[in-house]
């Protein structure tokens, strides 16, 4: 075929093809997400159920690696002047996000703007309190959420002789310690997350603040205070504990979730995210219980708070874009959708109706396991300091966190010169974000 | 006159340069200089606002003993990788260039691993050495050792060290071996009928007329510890536990991409500038005297 005839036929092939759609243009919505899996798959199936529901907006998702690597490509993308419209930022980046005034749309304006119905009121304050200005404005829509639960593995706690699912920190303790005499030599008891599990959520669940101006949700002047006597108490009875694996201590991420599956470690604290997984790999009778608390702190449990993402607009766009993001959302509020979305995935609905009608249609008797993180959400209603918590550089400050509390597990400082320490490097590093950020 | 000629005009040396005089300045001394720039700013992440703030940046860290730890760090983790790979590789290049049957298989096998990205090289040791997934942890915590790189510094730094030395020893086999098969036989027979055993011949022949090959790799290497590495400290350690596996070029990843702060970031990535740029100076000037060219 020579080139001329070649180009022929393809402008004749573009011309059909272009026939066949509908006669306006439909308008691109790019989403920019970082989940795998089961979940990838959800991601695209929610774009193409809701291609389908019309014809005027078309979403189009795109996969860009893990949390941070999908941030940092949505700002790079900013930065050279062709961000997404929405991207999947999770929860620690918030801060960074909100701080951005002009790279972003909040999401409520966005609905106003747009003349779509939302009342912030329809979704579960424990997690859009988290998304939200002090005022309540939501700034960024919550996609997947979990929170932090205590996962049991149930056959190895009845022969150790444990009879009761341990409900506080002491309870726990002694069951670590039966355990770890059954034969459970190397782990009595262990989490993931380390950082948000023994300051984020411990802070939240016993009502202490991480930082004043209720954890750094109020301003970006917050100060850090998690070096508090509770605080000191909890890290030092680890310390304790470590030493002869009473306690054991699993890395800052997740990859020794499976410490759990392996039934290595009876008793482990992770995302309730983790559902899955455990559903796919434990050979034994396991479930999830609330976490622990000092039964000597008045008001514990409070609430728990959530982890995960929420998916922010990007600033700069077209109003007929931001009208098709709306629109999107409102599509993703849907009870129906949002109650299916989460008995399929294991994350928290984000609607009090979606989890309504799951209860109502008696989901929760066949699994428990998946109400135990929304039974530690609305435990309470959320004070200042189980609102959520906002801290400048959160990504890193959690590392910095993690190697302090790595020193004092490993013998090198004390509690207090740890906990002290993660204050004051962490203060050090809120005070050059406030600097950047206006 | 007939030769000035061919190359009339002074302007073609310059024009036959600029391909290579583009490269560098594109690839090497653009990027610096906007590093340099960088590093007198505060920014925040999305670049929307950027401020001169002078030495600050420098200021600050330098008042962190973070900082200072993680020059210690580096220290230690360089003359590690360098000392064993080198000689790791040394001796590896030696065995390999005897005449061995199957010779040809053995060194494709040491050089493969060169083509394995550092990411992926500490992942691979990540899972090998993890304290509860380790296919070679088990085996060590079921001896009674207490293997674990998530509380302890030492174990941590001695599992990238391990993963950054194994990704580096076949480049240096290659090269070692190249040199090793370009010292002429003559020299070493010579040694062998005055009666040199062979120790003595490697010290006083072989290692002496190596030493080129030796010195550039020397330096090739220190390079490669001080920036090539953080991928694999990434991967397995990210950095922990509390600090004790830092090292500059790590620190300089993690303050700019985790912390988003690039003005600190880009302070550190010229103090490492100047650091290497010192080293390679030092060893040009001192080390090179000693070699036999």
């Amino acid at each position: 075929m020579s080139l001329r005839k070649f180009s022929a036929a393809a402008a004749v092939a573009v011309t059909l093809a272009l026939g066949a759609t509908p006669a306006h243009a439909v308008i691109e919505i790019q989403w920019w997400h970082a989940m795998t899996g089961g979940n990838n798959d959800i991601v695209n199936k929610l774009a193409e159920d809701f291609n389908a529901s019309q014809s005027d907006y078309k979403v189009v998702p795109s996969f860009k690696g893990s949390y941070p690597d999908t941030m940092n490509a949505g700002i790079a993308a900013f930065r050279a002047g062709n961000a997404p419209h929405i991207m999947q930022v999770f929860e620690v980046g918030t801060a960074t996000m909100m701080s951005a005034t002009g790279a972003i749309k909040p999401v409520y304006q966005l609905m106003k703007d747009a003349g779509e119905p939302f009342d912030p009121k329809a979704y579960l304050p424990a997690i859009t309190g988290y998304y939200s200005t002090s005022k309540g404005d939501m700034l960024s829509f919550p996609f997947n959420s979990s929170s932090m639960v205590m996962w049991i593995n149930k056959d190895e706690l009845k022969k150790a002789g444990v009879a009761e699912i341990p409900k506080t920190w002491p309870e726990v303790f002694d069951a670590a310690k039966k355990l770890k005499a059954a034969g459970h030599a190397t782990c009595g008891f262990s989490n993931a997350w380390a950082t948000w599990a023994h300051i984020e959520q411990f802070s939240a669940w016993h009502n202490v603040p991480i930082g004043t101006k209720a954890n750094g949700l109020d301003g970006f002047d917050t100060v850090l205070t998690f070096n508090s006597p509770l605080h000191v108490k909890h890290l030092q009875n680890l310390i304790d504990l470590q030493k002869d694996k009473t306690y054991d201590y699993s890395g800052r991420a997740n990859a020794s979730e499976s410490r759990f599956g392996s039934g290595e470690c009876a008793i482990f604290m992770t995302s309730s995210g983790y559902y899955a997984t455990a559903k796919s790999t434990a050979k034994f009778d396991f479930t999830s219980a609330p976490m622990p608390y000092y039964p000597d702190v008045a008001g514990a449990p409070q609430n728990s708070i959530i982890g995960g993402a929420s998916l922010w607009v990007m600033g700069g766009k077209k109003p007929e874009e931001y009208k098709g993001v709306a629109k999107f959302f409102t599509f993703l509020s849907d009870t129906n959708r949002q109650a299916k979305l989460h008995q399929e995935s294991g994350y928290l609905p984000i609607t009090k109706a979606a989890y309504e009608k799951t209860r109502a249609d008696g989901f929760y008797e066949k699994n428990p396991t998946l109400q135990t993180p929304l039974k530690e959400l609305t435990n309470k209603e959320p004070t200042e300091n189980s609102r959520g918590l906002r801290f400048g550089n959160m990504v890193q400050m959690r590392d910095i966190w993690a190697e302090e509390m790595e020193a004092a597990l490993a013998g090198q400082k004390t509690a207090k010169e740890a906990l002290d320490s993660a204050v004051a490097r962490g203060n050090t590093m809120l005070r050059t974000f406030e600097k950047t950020a206006k | 006159m007939e030769k000035s000629a061919f190359f009339n005009g002074k302007l073609l040396p310059y024009l036959l340069l600029v391909p290579q005089l583009t490269i560098t300045f594109v690839f090497f001394y653009w990027p610096a200089s906007q590093a340099v720039r960088q590093s007198f700013l505060r920014e925040d992440a999305f670049g929307l606002s950027s401020e001169f703030i002078g030495l600050e940046n420098y200021q600050a860290l330098f008042a962190q003993p973070e900082y200072y730890k993680a020059m210690l760090t580096t220290l230690v983790f360089s003359t590690l990788v360098a000392a064993l790979s080198l000689s790791i590789a040394l001796l590896f290049a030696t065995q390999a260039d005897k005449n061995l049957k199957a010779a040809p298989a053995y060194k494709l096998f040491m050089i493969w691993p060169y083509a394995v990205a550092p990411a992926v090289a500490g992942v691979l040791w990540f899972f090998m050495f993890h304290p509860t997934l380790g296919t070679l942890a088990r085996p060590l915590r079921w001896m009674g050792f207490d293997w674990n790189p998530l509380l302890n510094g030492n174990h941590a730094l001695i599992l990238v060290v391990m993963a950054a030395v194994w990704k580096q020893i076949s480049y240096n086999f290659l090269f070692f071996l190249a040199g090793l098969q370009s010292i002429p036989k003559s020299v070493i027979e010579a040694g062998a009928i005055d009666g040199a055993g062979p120790m003595r011949r490697f010290w006083t022949i072989v290692f002496p007329l190596l030493s080129p090959t030796t010195f550039f790799l020397l330096v090739v290497n220190v390079v490669y510890v001080f920036f090539d590495t953080f991928g694999i400290i990434d991967a397995v350690t990210g950095g922990g536990p509390a600090g004790a596996t830092t090292t500059m070029v790590y620190k300089v990843y993690a303050d700019g991409r985790l912390g988003g702060d690039l003005g600190s970031s880009a302070a550190q990535s010229v103090v490492l500038m100047a650091i290497v740029i010192a080293l390679t100076a030092i060893q040009f000037r001192y080390v090179e005297r000693k070699v036999q060219y």
